[in-house]
């Protein structure tokens, strides 16, 4: 009964590996709330400082901050790229990285070079043998993200636009539609991209302290932040969801083959004493 | 008595959302205080206490600077969650920089490790392989 040892050490080993996946699931499952909770918080801000820079476009300001012009010809391009730092979530990353990619390729096409900045070990690892100039590195953040980790990465991107190295700026990450479902989204950071609608024509601005030029910088920054942040919080939330989902068919597919195997090992079995009975009977009848 | 809509929000949550009868923001030129129908402003807020009047009394909030903008009936506080000074930013950006520059020289991170190791482990096989062929030859 060679074959039927092997056969039930290797359910064995899968059982154990379907302990393991289970308990990550439900791991998951749980961080998956606290990152869902903080992603919901964060959203509040995210909205009302959108409100403002859609205010603005309304506004008639006699001072235009750099990053609400746009560039005519573009030559060099920066992407922000949010990944996990961890992987067995499925194809949550890879998904993503496809997709920058397609666009990579699309823009050099064009002629447009792409810098990119890297957030998370699995983006870092990926980009870095992929020729593209990373401009900087940003990994264990762990799954409660400060907002003062991400300032330094922001700051050498928003840099290299202030010095017309880049002429657009945008961010990546996978957007959080719900637990099933998980889009892998590009969007455009600076020149921002504001509605701007007719409708409201008459003559108003703001009253800025201590001037114009201070506050819209300062109000800038913040938002393109936010804009990452939102963007970091909501991709921890697709990870974590995306690692339940993932472990939940590991699972499944553990519980499946145990099942395919114990059917094989019961066979085994029973063909092994058939056998042993008909060559007993055999020697039997022969005495 | 006519209200006006105060909220005060960072990133990472919300701290304040209700009507009130009036609210005091340290703005970088000196004190606001800003009642109903106020006209349009920005102004940057320097670290200090936001108090905001409403008629069951004063609520008093701290806030590590950030970004004040008053339309007539709705006043947005924008609070940072990080202290912010120029050359905080700068070397923070400098960190970054440095760890790219890290990565892309050394090629040896976590994922190449256990990719060596697997490596590894396979010419330790094929070592172990050629010594027990040896060991019969001779």
């Amino acid at each position: 009964m060679a074959a039927g040892k092997e056969i039930r050490t290797q359910i064995s080993s899968i059982k154990n590996t379907q302990k393991i996946t289970l308990a990550m699931e439900m791991v998951a499952a749980s961080k998956m709330k606290k990152a869902q909770d903080r992603m919901l918080e964060s959203r509040p801000y995210c909205e009302k400082i959108s409100n403002i820079i859609g205010h603005l476009a309304y506004a008639h300001s006699e001072f235009q901050h750099p990053y609400m012009n746009s560039f005519k010809k573009l030559q060099r391009i920066g992407i922000i790229i949010i990944s996990s730092d961890r992987g067995l979530c499925g194809g949550l990353n890879t998904n993503l990285f496809r997709y920058i990619l397609r666009q990579v390729v699309e823009y050099q096409s064009k002629g447009i070079k792409v810098d990119v900045c890297t957030i998370g070990k699995k983006a870092t690892s990926f980009f870095k043998n992929f020729g593209l100039n990373v401009k900087s590195v940003l990994t264990d953040l762990g799954d409660s993200p400060h907002f003062d980790d991400l300032l330094g990465t922001i700051k050498i991107m928003l840099d290299g636009y202030d010095l017309g190295e880049i002429q657009q700026l945008s961010v990546a990450y996978n957007k959080f539609e719900n637990t099933m479902i998980q889009i892998p989204t590009i969007m455009q950071l600076v020149p921002i991209v504001s509605i701007k609608s007719d409708n409201i024509n008459h003559y108003w601005d703001y009253i800025y302290e201590p001037n114009a030029q201070e506050v819209l910088s300062a109000l800038l920054v913040r938002y393109i932040e936010a804009l990452v942040y939102q963007g970091l919080v909501e991709n921890i939330s697709c990870e974590q969801s995306s690692r339940m989902i993932a472990m939940k068919s590991a699972t499944d597919n553990a519980g499946d083959m145990v099942k395919e195997l114990e059917l094989i090992y019961n066979k085994a079995r029973q063909a092994a004493i058939t056998q042993e009975i008909s060559e007993i009977v055999s020697g039997a009848t022969a005495v | 008595m006519s209200t006006i809509h105060v909220d005060v929000v960072s990133a990472t949550e919300s701290l304040y959302s209700g009507e009130v009868l009036c609210v005091f923001a340290p703005a970088s030129t000196g004190e606001l205080g800003i009642y109903p129908k106020h006209t349009a402003l920005l102004s940057i807020l320097k670290p200090g206490e936001v108090r905001i009047e409403t008629d069951k009394g004063i609520d008093s909030i701290y806030i590590s600077g950030g970004i004040v903008e008053v339309q007539p009936d709705v006043v947005t506080i924008f609070s940072d969650t990080a202290i912010r000074a120029n050359d905080l930013d700068e070397f923070k950006a400098l960190e970054a920089k440095e760890r790219a520059q890290d990565e892309m020289d050394n090629s040896i991170d976590t994922q190449d490790i256990s990719a060596i190791q697997a490596a590894l482990s396979e010419s330790m096989a094929q070592l172990q392989m050629i010594n027990k062929i040896r060991g019969k030859k001779c």
